[in-house]
C-alpha cells in the first residue's frame, strides 16, 4: 500500500521543489538589477526612490512606468536620458567613478509635480579614502559670499526698452579693467554695473540708454554664442514649464505651482509659508527685480530652489558650469545680445 | 469489485457516460492523473506565489498578475465552467493540502488522519460569504489585479486558509462555504454538459454502507444529486462504489435548470444577481468609455472610490435585486395560482443564470484576445527580469487578427438572453399551461433583455 504514496509523496516534493528553485535561481541571477518604476508623483514618484551602489560596480536598472512616458536622468552625470514608457522595459547600467549621493530626475514633464519626481543613489567606495567626498561641486558663490538670496533687491534704476549689447560692444575698450572680470560680472547685478560705470569719467558724455548698453555688452562678454545655446536647450527643458518659454513667468504649470506651493515643505528664510504669501514664478522679463540680482544671486536660486515657491533645487542635478550657463541665459530676457547693431 | 466491466450500464437517454468508454476508465477509476493534475497546480500556484512576492513589482510585466487575472481566469470563464461546470476543483489546488492531511496520505487513506472535523456553523452556511468574499474583492480589484505582490497575499491567505478550515471544519467547508470562486462556479455548474449521476437508485438504497457518501470530500451524496452546484467532480464516488453504479455522464446543457423548485434559499439568487451586476460594472469601469469612473475605481480609498464603492455596492445588493423582485412580482401577480414570494424568487433565479455566465464569457472575452500575448511574454519571462526563455518576452501576438472579439461577445451575450429567456419561458410552463407562459415570463423575459442590451452597449457599442 505504501509503494504508491512515497512516489506520490516523491513527486509532490519534486514538482514543489522544482517551482521554488525556479523561482530562487532567477532570483539569484538578477539579484544585482534594481527595476526602478516611473509614476508620476501624485501617484507615487520612483519607485524605489533609494537606490544603493558601489564606486567602479556597474548599476543595472530595469526601468518602466506605470502611467505616463517619463524619462530617466542621474544629475550630473554626462549620460543621456533614457525614455520610460508605460509598461515597457527600458535598461540602462551606470557605472560611477566617484562616491556620493546622486540625484536621478524626471526630465519629461509627465505631471503638474514633475519637478518632485527626484530619488537618489547613495554609491559607497570600498576605499576608505574616497568615503565622505561629495559629489555636489563647491560651495556655491553666494554662501561664500553670505548673500542673502531670499530678500527683494530691486533695481533702482531700470531702461525704457531693452538695452542692446551690439550698440554698447564698440565702447567696451574705454571700460576701466576691474569691470570686465568674471569675478565682477558674477558679483554684481547690472543696476549696480550701471551705477558705477556712470560715475566714471569715459562715460561723462554718454546718456543713461548708451550705459545700459555698456552694461549689456559687458555682460554679453562673459558668455558665448555655444553656451547660450547649451543653456537654452536646458531652459527649455526644466524651467519653460513654469518660467514660460519667454522668461515672462507664465508657463503653462505656473498657476498650478503657486497654489501647490502652499502645501510643501520648501526651505524658506526660516519662515513657514504664508499661504497669502504665495509667489509665481519668476519673470526674467521684468526688469526691476532682474537688473537688480548679481548672477552669484541667480546662481544660489537655482542651486537652492526654495523662495516660497515650487522652485526646486537643482544643485545636485546640473554641473556647476551648466547652472552658471543658464543664469547666463537668463539675462537675455533683459539685454538683446544679437549682433546687428539696431537702427 | 473490479471496474473492467460498465458495459451493460443503463443511463439517460440523453446521456452518454464518459466511464463507459474504455479508454478513458482507467483514467476515471485511477487516482493517479488527478493527483498529478493536482500536483502541477499546486506547483504552479508555489510558482505563482513567489513569483508575486519575489518578481518583479510591475504587474504586466509578472507572471502571477498575467498567469491569475489573464490566463487562469480566462480558461476558468471560457472553458473549466460552460464545458466543465466545476471541473477546476476538480485540480484546484486550495483546498489539496488541508484534504492530504486530512486523508493521511496523497493517493492513498491512511488511519493518520489530521483535524477535528467540526460540522460548519449552520448560520454560515450557504452562498452569503462567498458573494461577499467576492464583493469585497471586487471593490478592491484596481489593486488585486495589478499589483503583484497583493495578488501573491491574498494566494497565500486563501490556501493557509483553505488549509486551516480543513483542520478544523469537516470535508470541503472552504470550497462549499468561503472560496470566493467556488459560488459562482458551483451554480454555473448547473449550466455545464458535465454531471456525476447515480445510475440506478435501487441499487443505491440497498447498499447500506454509503461508501460513496463517506468517501465524498465534499460531503455529498450522489443519490441525492438533484443538480450539479455542490460535485466537486473529483470521482471519488466513481472510484469507491462497490457497485460500479455512478456514472460521468455528458448532457444538453442546462440540464440543472428549468424545473420548479420548492426552495426558499435565496443565497442562490442573491449570487446569481451579484454576478450579473459585476459583469455590469467592471463593464463599465474597464471597457466603458468612463474616465471618471476608471480613475475612482482605481484610487482605492479616496473619496471618488468610497463614491464608486457605494455605487457598486447598491448595484450589486439593493438595485439589481430589487428589479428582479419587481419581475418576478409582476410576473407572480397575474398567475392564478401564487407561490409564496420567497420561493418564486429562488424558483425564477435559475433563469438568471445562463445571462449571467454568458454575460461574464462576453466581458472575459474583451480582454483575453488584445491580451494574449502578455501569457506568452509572461512565459517567456516569468519573472519580468527581461528574459526570454521562449524567445517571445518582445514578441506581440495579435490573437484577434480578424477583430472577432465583438462578434464574439455579441454571440455570447444572445446565447446567454436566449438561453434565460427559454429558462424563463419554460419556468413559467410548470405553472401555467403553453398558452399563459409567454404572458407570465414576460416581466423576466423583459429584465434578460434590458441586462443583455446594457452589456452590449457597455463591451460592444
Amino acid at each position: 500500500m505504501m509503494k504508491p504514496e512515497w512516489l506520490a509523496r516523491s513527486l509532490l516534493v519534486a514538482l514543489l521543489a522544482l517551482a521554488a528553485l525556479a523561482v530562487g535561481a532567477g532570483w539569484y541571477g538578477q539579484r544585482g538589477v534594481v527595476t526602478l518604476r516611473a509614476r508620476m508623483p501624485e501617484g507615487g514618484g520612483w519607485s524605489p526612490g533609494e537606490i544603493k551602489a558601489d564606486v567602479g560596480e556597474p548599476l543595472k536598472l530595469r526601468l518602466t512606468s506605470d502611467d505616463v512616458t517619463h524619462s530617466f536622468a542621474v544629475g550630473q552625470l554626462d549620460l543621456p536620458a533614457v525614455d520610460i514608457h508605460p509598461g515597457e522595459m527600458s535598461e540602462v547600467t551606470l557605472v560611477f567613478d566617484r562616491p556620493g549621493k546622486y540625484t536621478y530626475y524626471c526630465t519629461r514633464w509627465c505631471g503638474l509635480n514633475h519637478w518632485r519626481m527626484r530619488g537618489t543613489i547613495e554609491v559607497s567606495s570600498p576605499d576608505p579614502s574616497q568615503t565622505g567626498k561629495v559629489v555636489v561641486g563647491e560651495t556655491p558663490l553666494y554662501l561664500e559670499l553670505g548673500l542673502d538670496i531670499d530678500t527683494p533687491h530691486p533695481a533702482q534704476l531700470t531702461p525704457g526698452s531693452k538695452p542692446a549689447a551690439s550698440a554698447g560692444r564698440a565702447r567696451l575698450e574705454q571700460v576701466p579693467l576691474k569691470y570686465r572680470g568674471l569675478s565682477y560680472y558674477r558679483t554684481h547685478s547690472p543696476a549696480a554695473a550701471w551705477e558705477a560705470l556712470r560715475a566714471e569719467p569715459f562715460a561723462r558724455d554718454l546718456s543713461d540708454a548708451q550705459v545700459w548698453s555698456l552694461v549689456a555688452a559687458l555682460w554679453q562678454a562673459n558668455t558665448g554664442a555655444e553656451r547660450l545655446a547649451e543653456a537654452e536647450a536646458i531652459y527649455r527643458q526644466n524651467c519653460a514649464a513654469c518660467h514660460g518659454e519667454n522668461g515672462g513667468g507664465d508657463g503653462v504649470f505656473a498657476a498650478q505651482a503657486a497654489s501647490e506651493a502652499a502645501s510643501m515643505d520648501v526651505p524658506t528664510s526660516g519662515q513657514p509659508i504664508d499661504a497669502h504669501d504665495l509667489k509665481t514664478p519668476a519673470n526674467f522679463t521684468a526688469a526691476e527685480s532682474m537688473l537688480g540680482a548679481s548672477p552669484a544671486i541667480l546662481q544660489g536660486k537655482i542651486v537652492r530652489g526654495g523662495m516660497g515657491t515650487g522652485m526646486p533645487y537643482w544643485g545636485p542635478i546640473f554641473t556647476e558650469e551648466q547652472i552658471w550657463a543658464l543664469v547666463d541665459y537668463l539675462w537675455t530676457f533683459q539685454f538683446d545680445y544679437s549682433l546687428e547693431v539696431n537702427p | 469489485m473490479t471496474h473492467a466491466a460498465g458495459g451493460d450500464r443503463e443511463t439517460g437517454k440523453d446521456r452518454f457516460d464518459l466511464a463507459r468508454l474504455p479508454w478513458l476508465r482507467p483514467l476515471i477509476y485511477s487516482r493517479w492523473p488527478l493527483f498529478i493534475a493536482r500536483s502541477v497546480t499546486l506547483a504552479g500556484f508555489v510558482f505563482t506565489i513567489l513569483v508575486g512576492l519575489f518578481g518583479s513589482p510591475v504587474g504586466s510585466h509578472n507572471f502571477a498578475i498575467i498567469f491569475v487575472w489573464i490566463a487562469w481566469w480566462t480558461a476558468l470563464k471560457l472553458f473549466f465552467i460552460p464545458l466543465g461546470g466545476r471541473s477546476w476543483c476538480s485540480v484546484c489546488p486550495l483546498p489539496m493540502p488541508g484534504e492530504w492531511l486530512g486523508q493521511g496520505g496523497l493517493v492513498s487513506k491512511t488511519r493518520k488522519r489530521l483535524g477535528l472535523r467540526l460540522r460548519w456553523p449552520r448560520r454560515l452556511r450557504g452562498y452569503w460569504l462567498q458573494v461577499g468574499l467576492f464583493l469585497v474583492i471586487g471593490l478592491f480589484s484596481a489593486v488585486t489585479l495589478t499589483d503583484p505582490r497583493v495578488t501573491a497575499w491574498i494566494l497565500l491567505s486563501l490556501i493557509l486558509l483553505a488549509i486551516l478550515l480543513s483542520l478544523v471544519y469537516e470535508r470541503r467547508a472552504f470550497c462549499t462555504y468561503l472560496c470566493p470562486i467556488g459560488g459562482f462556479t458551483g451554480i454555473y455548474a448547473q449550466i455545464a454538459p458535465v454531471e456525476v449521476r447515480v445510475v440506478n437508485t435501487a441499487i443505491c438504497a440497498a447498499h447500506a454502507e454509503k461508501t460513496c457518501y463517506l468517501e465524498c470530500p465534499w460531503g455529498v451524496y450522489p443519490v441525492a444529486l438533484r443538480d450539479s452546484s455542490q460535485c466537486g467532480l473529483c470521482l471519488e464516488c466513481l472510484r469507491v462504489c462497490p457497485q460500479d453504479n455512478i456514472a460521468l455522464n455528458l448532457r444538453p446543457f442546462n440540464s440543472d435548470l428549468g424545473a420548479a423548485r420548492r426552495t426558499q434559499r435565496l443565497d442562490e439568487a442573491f449570487l446569481a444577481l451579484v454576478m450579473l451586476g459585476s459583469a455590469l460594472a467592471f463593464g463599465a469601469v474597464f471597457i466603458g468609455p468612463w474616465g471618471i469612473l476608471k480613475n475612482a475605481a482605481l484610487a482605492i480609498g479616496s473619496l471618488p472610490w468610497l463614491g464608486y464603492a457605494a455605487a457598486f455596492l447598491t448595484l450589486n445588493m439593493a438595485f439589481l435585486p430589487a428589479a428582479f423582485a419587481l419581475a418576478v412580482w409582476l410576473a407572480e401577480k397575474g398567475s392564478l395560482r401564487t407561490a409564496p414570494f420567497r420561493r418564486a424568487l429562488a424558483n425564477w433565479s435559475q433563469a438568471l443564470l445562463p445571462l449571467g455566465l454568458f454575460s461574464w464569457i462576453a466581458f472575459t472575452v474583451s480582454f483575453a484576445l488584445p491580451k494574449f500575448s502578455y501569457i506568452t511574454n509572461a512565459l517567456s519571462d516569468p519573472l519580468g527580469q527581461g528574459w526570454s526563455l521562449l524567445g517571445s518576452a518582445q514578441v506581440v501576438v495579435n490573437a484577434d487578427k480578424f477583430n472577432l472579439a465583438p462578434i464574439l461577445q455579441v454571440a455570447a451575450l444572445l446565447v446567454g438572453l436566449y438561453w434565460s429567456v427559454n429558462l424563463a419561458v419554460n419556468l413559467a410552463k410548470t405553472e401555467t399551461g403553453a398558452p399563459l407562459a409567454l404572458r407570465k415570463a414576460a416581466p423576466l423575459v423583459a429584465f434578460s433583455l434590458l441586462y443583455t442590451l446594457l452589456m452590449l452597449g457597455l463591451l460592444v457599442g
